[in-house]
């Protein structure tokens, strides 16, 4: 019975937002003419045959990847209490530098990796710590000053890719760096399906994803089961308790930063070194961005970022089949704003349930506490009012 | 209005700028910078040549540029001031511009207005209902509305616009049917153009405040008069009448304005649909200035606007300094990719003087810092002709950086912005 009640809540949220969000985006599509029904038939089709469907999978798992190692950065600043609204900066300038230096060297195999990997993960540190230095000396606000040099990198970026950096034959039609040898990438872990005697589909299932949960794990150590993450946590839970019981909070900020921007470094790599391998004009954008709405949907927890990343990655292999279909294929975006927002207040509902059956089930004075408050301020309101 | 006070000071003329700038009150100290910016500006434009710092063509880009930023930096103006942040300007003001494309193609400019107004304070509605009725964290209320309004208009528009026989697509709509009055100063800025002809003379100060004047006032939008108008407005409503001290006892202290009777609740939710209001109505102008609705018109407004907020220390003066300093180097960047290198002069010379205001206090290392970024910019800008066109797009965010790191940091925001309220729990 206990652990019911426990347990209650905790899945109420979940599943109540699930329920709002397709109810919400279903009555959206139905006030506009579009069945819902089939819409949502169409997300959730694989595809017939094994292939197919391991190749949907290798899809989802693939977007995933750069969603949750956003979710990560934008999360480790958030614990903290700083909003790290430059990410996508960050980790734009980032891939496109690690690209040029991985295209410029010729390593052997994993130093070649790991070379282009602490490129990225260097550049975008420097890029994050800029606004923790002037935080720490200047007082700019981090949101301010993480807008800016989103703007400023995506600048710089493109000068990069058109300037010094182009490595594609003039008049192509993409612009891009030149492309990194064989060395640099990160072979596909499509090995594991013949492994588990699955169908070994067309689609590279990223290496990167070891990486990923490798840092994802070693995130969650950090900042569950070390003396840094504790204090990273209390600042962010209070900072002025934190720095009364000896937090150093101007240094906590620039690690904090250093350490969120060296995990933006990585968002840009799974697809860099398991694909494209070059930085052009149409490299995946967006992902910083997208990366706030995964921190939130899993409440900055790793294990949580996890399934955020899926869930959006799931909603996100829909456009294909979508425009196929010829559905407007923008209701996938409907849908995770949807998704954010009815978590959220899911779990707003959830908490007040849980307050309201716990008050009524234990403490009478606080009760009794409680009504007196509650009754004396429509008195005073209507005294004023009158 | 500060360009009349600029004149004003010009005329009893310039003194000792220290001891001036330590002396006289608020408003005194407010149209000495302004005095010292058109001074410096002017000096620049001399030794570098560069007529485009402070042409009339400049300036009234410069404006256009300016206006949706301080309509959204408005729009947060009043969300935040009763206690909700807003992070999701950016998506009001992509309502905005959707709600503005789909009514000003049938009905016209005026209909256009209506209709971002309209669509933005429905994006306001929803933020005002997740964060004050459910109680849910503003910044993951922002974020969620940002998403979803891309969304929405996006799917409306592949609804709405794809098989129309008015014209449109996916990414844009119909042109709008009717295009908004434009007004000019009668004499001054039109007909006999006369500060048209005394900027044309090239001379050092005159011409450059005729070039100023000339811009704010010639060939100048319905909306944008309102935009301008609509900051001393806001000033008035919010620092000078009860329901702006009501709408601010939100922002700083949502218990006790309770207790004392202010609806807190209602204040908030009105006060969050003004702001989307006033974001949509930023998304309208954009759309004005097209004449046609598309996507990605914004191009991240909203969040500059919200930049532009603070650091106009929450204050509508301060925020329509920072939207000016922004549309102004913006403007800049798009007219004469030669005259931004003109900028780097112009931090020479205030860095010069910073690092010498530091000496004189005994800040050597300050002192020093300053001086040396002095030297590289003045070297910066003898070698220099011409920055690339990558370099050259974030010259208003470079500049806005700063001019915030130099400034002292006596940023204050509301207290209890962002905090979750509810009645009785506190």
């Amino acid at each position: 019975m206990t652990a019911l009640r426990r347990l209650g809540p905790a899945l109420f949220a979940p599943v109540l937002a699930v329920v709002v969000a397709v109810v919400l985006s279903s009555a959206v599509m139905a006030a506009l003419q579009v069945d819902p029904f089939r819409v949502f038939e169409v997300m959730v089709d694989f595809g017939t045959g094994p292939s197919q469907q391991i190749t949907a999978l290798v899809v989802i798992l693939n977007r995933a990847i750069p969603l949750f190692l956003a979710g990560l950065a934008v999360a480790i600043a958030f614990r903290m209490g700083l909003f790290n609204i430059g990410v996508e900066g960050q980790y734009r300038l980032a891939t496109i530098i690690a690209a040029a230096a991985g295209a410029a060297v010729s390593l052997p195999g994993p130093l070649h990796v790991v070379l282009i990997i602490v490129v990225a993960m260097l550049v975008a540190a420097f890029w994050a710590g800029l606004v923790a230095v002037l935080k720490v000396t200047r007082g700019v606000s981090e949101v301010i000053s993480s807008i800016m040099l989103n703007f400023v990198a995506l600048g710089l970026a493109s000068f990069l890719l058109t300037g010094p950096f182009r490595g594609s034959a003039p008049g192509s039609q993409i612009v891009g760096t030149a492309d990194i040898p064989a060395s640099g990438w990160v072979p596909s872990l499509n090995g594991v399906f013949d492994l588990l005697g699955l169908a070994n589909p067309p689609r590279q299932l990223y290496g990167f994803l070891i990486i990923a949960v490798v840092v994802g794990i070693l995130v969650a150590v950090l900042l569950n089961r070390t003396r840094f993450g504790f204090d990273l946590r209390a600042s962010g839970l209070s900072a002025s308790a934190a720095s009364a019981s000896g937090v150093d909070a101007r240094g906590m900020v620039v690690k904090t930063m250093l350490l969120s921007g060296a995990v933006a470094g990585l968002i840009g790599l799974p697809d860099l070194l398991g694909s494209t391998h070059a930085y052009t004009t149409n490299f995946t954008a967006g992902l910083g961005f997208l990366g706030i709405a995964v921190a939130l949907l899993g409440r900055n927890k790793p294990g949580g970022i996890a399934l955020a990343a899926l869930l959006f990655a799931f909603l996100d292999r829909a456009l294909v089949p979508l425009q196929i279909a010829d559905y407007p294929a923008s209701v996938v975006t409907i849908i995770q704003g949807t998704i954010v927002l009815a978590v959220v207040v899911a779990n707003e509902v959830a908490k007040r349930i849980a307050r309201r059956s716990a008050e009524r089930g234990s403490a009478e004075p606080a009760a009794t506490g409680g009504t007196t408050t509650a009754g004396g301020s429509p008195d005073q309101r209507q005294e004023v009012q009158a | 209005m500060s360009t009349v006070l600029t004149t004003r000071t010009t005329r009893s003329g310039r003194g000792p700028l220290a001891d001036l700038l330590a002396g006289g009150g608020r408003a005194r100290r407010v149209v000495w910078v302004l005095v010292g910016v058109l001074v410096l500006l002017s000096v620049v434009r001399v030794i570098s040549g560069q007529d485009a710092l402070t042409s009339s063509s400049t300036m009234s880009a410069a404006l256009l540029l300016a206006v949706p930023i301080g309509l959204a930096a408005l729009g947060g103006l009043f969300s935040e001031r009763a206690g909700v942040v807003n992070i999701g300007l950016e998506g009001m003001m992509i309502l905005g511009t959707w709600g503005a494309g789909w009514a000003g193609y049938q009905w016209g400019w005026a209909a256009a207005l209506a209709g971002g107004l309209v669509f933005g304070a429905l994006g306001g509605l929803l933020h005002a209902l997740a964060t004050v009725t459910f109680g849910v964290d503003h910044v993951v209320s922002g974020v969620a509305i940002n998403i979803l309004a891309a969304g929405v208009a996006r799917f409306a528009s592949e609804l709405l616009y794809t098989d129309n026989p008015a014209g449109g697509g996916v990414t844009q709509s119909p042109a709008l049917s009717s295009k908004p009055p434009v007004l000019s100063l009668p004499v001054l800025s039109s007909g006999p153009d006369l500060l048209g002809s005394l900027e044309s003379h090239h001379w050092f100060l005159i011409s450059d405040l005729a070039g100023v004047l000339r811009g704010v006032t010639q060939g100048v939008g319905v909306l944008t008069l309102l935009a301008v108008l609509l900051i001393p407005a806001s000033y008035l409503l919010l620092w000078r009448t009860a329901f702006g001290l009501r709408l601010r006892a939100c922002g700083e202290n949502p218990a006790a304005a309770d207790s004392l009777g202010v609806p807190v609740y209602r204040m908030k939710y009105i006060a969050v649909i003004i702001s989307g209001a006033l974001a949509g109505m930023g998304g309208v102008f954009l759309v004005f200035i097209a004449g046609i609705y598309r996507e990605n018109q914004t191009g991240g407004r909203g969040f500059i606007g919200l930049a532009a907020l603070i650091f106009g220390n929450w204050r509508p003066g301060g925020l329509a300094a920072g939207a000016a300093l922004f549309g102004f180097s913006d403007a800049l960047q798009l007219r004469s990719r030669t005259a931004v290198v003109a900028l780097l002069l112009l931090v020479a010379l205030v860095l010069a003087v910073v690092a010498v205001w530091k000496a004189v206090q005994r800040r050597l290392v300050q002192a020093v810092l300053a001086a040396v970024v002095a030297a590289a910019a003045l070297v910066g800008f003898l070698l220099i002709d011409q920055l690339p066109p990558g370099i050259v797009s974030f010259t208003p965010h470079v500049t806005t950086l700063l001019v915030l790191s130099l400034a002292t940091q006596r940023l204050r925001m509301p207290k209890a912005d962002g905090l979750v309220y509810r009645r009785g729990e506190h």
